[in-house]
């Protein structure tokens, strides 16, 4: 138990004291037994205020101290480390959040928001007083960092780390690195081809003889923890004899009598059974699908020495000090019949469209047909408040219009049509939106309620829609091509990387950040960053920024060879742990594994795995398992603090405070404009113009402050004149 | 007119302890806050790392103590710890209703409801629905 306590009230301006009695409050609990400290400052963070924080704990020997001003998650990390500067351990204290949680919310209460506050800050000393010193966990790091999908994202942070002096080793499921950016023939904004794109970054890559480029390759195990994971791959062979002629390889590809389906073109096309994604594609060396070609012995006997069909596939073992995924999406496939998808000959979907487009350079020809009018459908497999993805897909509105754009511009005679829930191209990219609507793309709303239909009429296919644009008029649009704006989904192997690295999964079903703003590249798996579209739908730029900041926070880990990870871990009593196995059950972390101690099993929790989420806790038989910092002790202390009102008031410290009566807010209280409005505000009613007048303000500012008066139940509408115009207002 | 701080306050509202979570339903409830969205002042927050890590010990220690109900803040679906935070937190309360029961508590005292971390008005609604079960509880 902690003898020796400082308490530091804060003023925050006026922001706590204009409605927390602090003063009070700070010489009440310099009367309790344990504080030796105890003092109302006006701005608790201030630099000043630490330093004399720092002289306070030296000269009176503080063994703990405890922080009464904002949120934990402005100041937590400020006065840690005021406590460490002082070499006080950090675990001994507690910030008390009196602001957030107190004055601002019960800002039309100071009376009970004073009361209130005295409970927080008891809590908060009950809470300190059973602190223990808790030391950062060590870990040494491997300076060294997987990386895992070399699409845009995950090239662009391997150059990234590899500059900045990390071994990466960079592994991509397909045989050829690119991901979903060597699909697009031009980029937004800056009308890139995305193949050039690749290229480029693929060739950057190359100039750094501490990226390791694996292509083919999938992950199969993992082991250990943050600095130090042992990640298992697989890469599958490629069939193609390492020594062969590159002639005689690009004889092959070309004689090559057997075609399989070709997944880079959505399966618009077929493809040889020895294959590069595109003539360009990187690694510069092609794929034999060998199962394809068992049958074609004449063929593979022609070429036996180029291929080697007995290829096997290599398990190799990397060893890394951190990962990032960045494993991207995949494009929301309709369901047969969703708009006519798969059942009406000319429905295609927005990807599909961008692969007919590079494949087609002079003229859009699909199902033998030249097409002239194409209808985008939009929101399909997003925003469905009744299907799975309720999410808005974000880059697909810019997507389509940049696509639109595209359309014009490179086979001219060409008419659009755009059905739209809504159009959501922030920032600059309002601006294509708007070259859109002058190059004459046709725009109409429709909600989901009320969705576009597509039918065939004879030759033509019909979209029906339900234009909200024009009071709901029904409108029919004959499209040579409906193109359907399908959404970015998780991949479907995204589960396995979760549970793999036990990165948690959102309800989008896409990997989940710790937070979207304050933690957005981090899991909650130490050492596992996230970064691109596997996080959820982004555009090109928007990924890299996410991967790059993910490659940041792994070269500052990976910089100093060891890092310290946060004490607040589980921790399990031996003495009372009966190995139940229910605590390791539950976690989903693989933390708590069986152990011997002394003559019995139990519980033992790996330091550097455990994430200290609690789980395990609630579920311990014989109430062996405590986190640190929320011990049972600290929390039904916590909660004694709270309910302790009474017991202050016995020990005679509580001292009296002048408050006014229930419902009424003293005059010190309020701000000196709104005395001036009351001090012309007589007891009958009043008109804004009349209080403006007595009280010689701007009656702009009387109205504005009579509002936010009216809201604090300080006055009070008495209604209309006669003519029904003025308000009247009187003095609650 | 003086009055002591200590007394309780003169418009009774039941004592609520709530249990939020670090990330996700604390910085929700600071929101309200920060937008001074008000609630009733008797309305007590104790942040964790994660709702299913709350011992039905503690909800009963509160409830013991003076506290009227005890309203659980849970991260649902967005929890960063564990897509299965949810089910573990409503193991959790059904745990907490069986001991309530032994002690003839009301297992209403006990509320789970799963709070965003923008989540302000939606915070203070709760707190005020709940306050009135409470107040109507004679248990």
């Amino acid at each position: 138990m902690k003898q020796r306590i400082g308490v530091y009230i804060c003023h925050c301006g006026g922001n706590i004291s204009d409605y927390v009695d602090v003063e009070e409050l700070g010489k009440m609990f310099h009367q309790e037994e344990n504080v030796v400290v105890s003092k109302d400052v006006m701005f608790a963070c201030a630099d000043s205020n630490q330093k004399d924080m720092v002289a306070d704990i030296q000269a009176n020997n503080l063994d703990a101290i405890v922080v009464c001003s904002c949120s934990p998650k402005l100041h937590l990390h400020t006065f840690k480390n005021v406590a460490a500067r002082a070499g006080l351990n950090p675990s001994n204290y507690v910030q008390v959040n009196i602001r957030e949680q107190c004055s601002w919310p019960h800002s039309d209460r100071p009376r009970e928001a004073t009361v209130k506050a005295a409970g927080l800050i008891r809590a908060g000393i009950n809470r300190v007083s059973y602190s223990e010193s808790l030391e950062n966990i060590e870990l040494s790091v491997k300076k060294s960092a997987l990386v895992i999908g070399a699409g845009v994202s995950g090239m662009k942070a391997a150059i990234d780390l590899a500059r900045s002096g990390n071994e990466v080793f960079l592994i991509e499921k397909d045989f050829f690195v690119g991901g979903r950016i060597a699909q697009k023939e031009t980029l937004f904004p800056t009308n890139q081809n995305g193949k050039e794109v690749v290229a480029a970054l693929y060739n950057e890559m190359k100039k750094f003889p501490n990226i390791t480029i694996f292509t083919g390759a999938t992950v199969e195990k993992v082991s250990g923890s943050l600095g130090n994971f042992t990640v298992d791959i697989k890469v599958k062979p490629r069939y193609i004899n390492p020594n062969a002629d590159k002639k005689a390889v690009k004889r092959a590809m070309d004689e090559c009598p057997v075609n399989v389906h070709d997944d880079f073109n959505l399966g618009l096309v077929e493809r040889k059974a020895i294959y590069k994604n595109y003539p360009e594609a990187l690694p510069d060396v092609p794929v034999v699908v060998a199962e394809a070609l068992k049958d074609a012995t004449d063929f593979t006997g022609k070429f036996a020495s180029t291929l080697n069909l007995n290829e096997e596939a290599q398990t190799l073992s990397l060893i890394a000090g951190s990962v990032l995924v960045t494993t991207g999406y995949d494009h929301y496939q309709p369901k047969e019949g969703e708009y006519g998808y798969k059942t009406i000959s000319n429905v295609v979907t927005l990807p599909e469209l961008n692969r007919l487009m590079e494949m087609n350079p002079d003229k859009l020809v699909y199902n033998g047909k030249q097409i002239k009018s194409l209808a985008f459908i939009y929101c399909v497999g997003s925003r469905q408040t009744k299907g799975d993805n309720k999410y808005c897909s974000r880059q697909c509105c810019t997507s389509t219009i940049h696509t639109s754009l595209q359309l014009k511009e490179k086979y001219k005679d060409i008419q659009t049509y755009h059905l739209y829930r809504d159009i959501r191209t922030y920032g600059k990219q309002e601006l294509m939106y708007a070259e859109s609507s002058k190059q004459g793309d046709l725009y109409f709303k429709y909600e989901e309620k009320e969705m576009p239909v597509v039918s065939v009429d004879g030759k033509s296919t019909i979209v029906k829609v339900k234009d909200y644009l024009t009071a709901k008029k029904e409108m029919e649009i004959e499209a040579d091509l409906v193109v359907l704006v399908t959404s970015m989904v998780a991949r479907e192997d995204a589960t396995t990387i979760s549970e793999l690295f036990k990165i948690p999964i959102g309800r989008d079903k896409f990997f989940n950040e710790i937070h979207p703003k304050l933690k957005p590249v981090e899991t909650v798996i130490k050492g596992v960053y996230i970064g691109g579209t596997c996080q959820g739908p982004k555009n090109v730029s928007e990924s890299v920024q996410s991967s790059l900041a993910g490659a940041s926070k792994i070269t500052a880990l990976l910089k100093s060879g060891t890092v310290s990870v946060d004490p607040i871990i589980a921790r399990v009593d031996a003495d009372k742990c009966t190995w139940c196995g229910k605590c390791s059950d539950v976690c989903d972390y693989t933390a708590i594994k069986k152990v011997l101690f002394g003559e019995k099993h139990v519980a033992g929790v790996n330091k550097a795995v455990c994430t200290g989420c609690g789980i395990c806790a609630p579920v311990c038989p014989e109430n062996a398992i405590e986190i640190a910092q929320y011990t049972d002790n600290e929390i039904e202390s916590m909660i004694d603090g709270f309910v302790m009102d009474f017991d202050i008031k016995e020990k005679g410290a509580g001292k009296t405070v002048e408050v006014e009566e229930e419902g009424k807010v003293g005059m010190k209280e309020y701000p000196q404009v709104w005395r001036e409005i009351l001090a012309g505000m007589t007891d009958e009613k009043n008109t804004i113009p009349e209080i403006a007048t007595n009280s010689k303000l701007a009656s702009e500012l009387v109205t504005f402050h009579l509002m936010t008066m009216n809201r604090y139940g300080v006055v009070v509408p008495a209604g209309m004149d006669a003519k029904e115009t003025y308000y009247y207002y009187k003095v609650k | 007119m003086s009055t002591t701080i200590n007394q309780s306050p003169a418009t009774k509202s039941p004592k609520i302890l709530v249990f939020s979570t670090d990330k996700i339903s604390d910085p929700g409830i600071d929101q309200a806050g920060l937008r001074k969205i008000h609630y009733a002042p008797s309305v007590y927050v104790i942040s964790l790392p994660c709702s299913s890590g709350i011992k039905p010990k503690w909800i009963l220690h509160a409830l013991e103590h003076g506290f009227d109900g005890v309203f659980i803040a849970a991260d649902g679906h967005e929890c960063s710890y564990s897509s299965r935070c949810a089910e573990h937190t409503n193991t959790i309360v059904e745990a907490s209703q069986e001991l309530m029961k032994e002690k003839n508590i009301n297992p209403r005292r006990v509320r789970m409801a799963a709070l965003c971390s923008v989540c302000a008005e939606p915070f203070a609604s709760h707190m005020e629905n709940y306050g009135k079960i409470l107040a109507s509880l004679e248990d």
